[in-house]
């Protein structure tokens, strides 16, 4: 074999074993499901292989699903416009700090590292009937009975933009980082003022960062089901919960199928949008 | 004006985001027998009956035991993809990102569910290589970002003079590549380690009934209620997946300075 040949195969090589990983573990199971979303439910035994469409009437159909599904998107995006307004300025102050900003930007990282399970649950020492809320409240004698806080929307949206704040700070700074700053200084010394310099120059220059912040919480939102379990009350469910529900707790795996596919199809649209209009070299900046 | 504005909402963001940890720490010394307020006084004894506890030693095990394998494989996958996307012109090298960048492009439930009907249809049922097999696959697109971003700052003619004076494409690849892709590697595999460590979602899935990792442990209990139990379980988690990564870069840095001197 020629030395050219041989370097031109080495690539590849390389590439094989995480390539078939991803091939064999993501993309041929998620083409399984769109077969096996056909298949039946029998009561007993194994289930019903064929061509049968009762899975998808009732995922597409039934306005249960539906309900969940429109409110799951909901949910999503007063997460996402919340993570925004909270984040937004808080990467401004990072990236345009005079102080140490590596240390800011390292004391923000640190609730990456921080387990999810665990950021979600410290919320009921907060707001639980127990909590350091409602403690000090009653020591004040501002109330004499606790209030229930917990176990409604609002506790598992606050979980999310707890879960959730992280990556949009991230993905702000980096794009603020990449302005070049005598723009900034160009349109002052040209006589606008420093609100008009950020409204003019630096908020547009950072969208795409915003954009893709903005992504990342909407996507990881509208696919939890682990903040609605822990902060959630019995009727705030998320469609990731209904998956969770058929797959482990029913096993109707056909209708599982179905509903996982539903949820992709829609959060898929998302990306698929996103990568047309704007790439994805933005989202992995904020990634990497 | 407008600045000092900035400054506060920044702090009042901080203050939001680690106000919940910082009351984990606090309520795990509470001597009180419930894991909540007030505090009646300082003391261990929840970590003590947390070392007692068999049930969450035996999530630790199987964390870590997870954490290392997961860690393992996918670091190894990861650099070897890397290698060949840095090093290399290959055609359709877009593509090629796309595809393993895609588990973190797909919902984690949806990928969770493809991943257990399909593997279970090949014979394997809900086990430890099932659990395995997803967290390399959604740990993955991390190791490949990471240690992508390293390997652009090593420059390739370092491993050309070694070629040009007559070393093998092997003994170039463990005597220059690796320890100068070293820092990397760590990183890699310590991001793998702490997302599969902490990884909830997926193994809920995944995991054989009898079965706990320690983020699963701790939704089981909380089923219960907020035990002190809890709360220092979270702090040992806090101070392990924290620590860990600072401990890490501290020695990549020692690493990085020995070498330069």
């Amino acid at each position: 074999m020629t030395v050219e040949a041989r370097e031109a195969r080495q690539p590849w090589i390389l590439l094989t074993p995480a390539v078939s990983a991803v091939l064999l573990l993501l993309f041929v199971p998620l083409a399984f499901i769109a077969v096996y979303s056909f298949w039946l439910r029998t009561a007993t035994g194994a289930d019903q292989v064929g061509f049968y469409l009762d899975n998808w009437r009732e995922a597409l159909g039934d306005a249960f699903y539906r309900d969940i599904l429109l409110n799951t998107l909901k949910i999503a995006a007063i997460t996402t416009v919340f993570c925004a307004l909270m984040g937004y300025p808080a990467a401004y102050f990072i990236a345009r700090s005079r102080g140490n900003k590596a240390i800011l930007l390292l004391l923000l990282m640190l609730p990456f590292w921080i387990s999810y399970i665990i950021r979600t649950m410290s919320w009921i020492n907060i707001l639980g009937v127990s909590g350091a809320v409602n403690s000090a409240l009653m020591a004040l004698g501002v109330i004499t009975e606790p209030i229930q806080m917990l176990y409604n929307e609002a506790t598992v949206i606050l979980g999310l933009i707890h879960f959730l704040l992280p990556f949009m700070v991230l993905n702000v700074y980096v794009s603020l980082e990449g302005i070049d700053e005598t723009l900034e200084d160009a349109a002052c010394s040209l006589g606008a003022t420093r609100w008009q310099t950020f409204l003019e120059v630096t908020l547009p220059l950072s969208l795409p960062g915003l954009a893709a912040g903005g992504l990342l919480c909407f996507v990881l939102a509208a696919g939890t089901y682990i903040t609605p379990l822990v902060l959630g009350g019995p009727t705030d469910a998320m469609f990731a919960n209904l998956v969770f529900e058929a797959i482990i707790t029913q096993l109707n795996w056909p209708l599982g199928s179905a509903l996982s596919l539903m949820l992709l199809a829609v959060l898929g649209a998302l990306v698929l949008l996103y990568n047309r209009y704007l790439g994805m070299a933005q989202l992995m900046k904020g990634l990497g | 004006m407008g600045w000092n504005l900035v400054r506060v909402w920044t702090l009042l963001v901080y203050v939001f985001m680690f106000a919940p940890v910082a009351v984990v720490l606090l309520l795990s010394f509470n001597a009180s027998q419930f894991g909540s307020f007030p505090m009646t006084g300082f003391s261990f004894r929840w970590f003590v009956e947390l070392a007692e506890n068999e049930a969450i030693l035996r999530a630790f095990r199987t964390s870590i035991v997870l954490g290392l394998l997961t860690a393992l494989i996918s670091t190894t996958l990861g650099v070897l993809a890397s290698l060949a996307l840095v090093r290399y012109r290959v055609p359709g090298a877009n593509m090629i990102s796309t595809i393993l960048i895609a588990p973190i492009l797909v919902p984690e439930v949806v990928l969770a569910v493809g991943l257990l009907l399909f593997l279970n249809f090949l014979g394997i049922p809900k086990s430890f290589p099932l659990l395995l097999a997803g967290h390399v696959i959604f740990t993955l697109p991390f190791v490949v970002l990471v240690v992508q971003a390293r390997l652009v700052g090593i420059r390739r003619d370092v491993e050309e003079a070694a070629l040009s004076l007559g070393a093998s494409p092997v003994q170039t690849f463990f005597e220059i590549t690796l320890p100068l892709l070293m820092p990397a590697v760590l990183a890699g595999g310590l991001f793998a380690f702490t997302i599969s460590f902490d990884d909830i979602t997926g193994t809920l899935f995944w995991k054989p009934g009898g079965v706990e990792t320690v983020p699963t442990q701790i939704f089981a209990m909380l089923r219960n209620s907020i035990s002190p139990e809890i709360n220092a379980l979270g702090t040992v988690m806090i101070v392990m997946t924290v620590g860990l990564p600072l401990l890490g870069a501290a020695i990549a840095r020692r690493m990085a300075a020995g070498r330069g001197a």
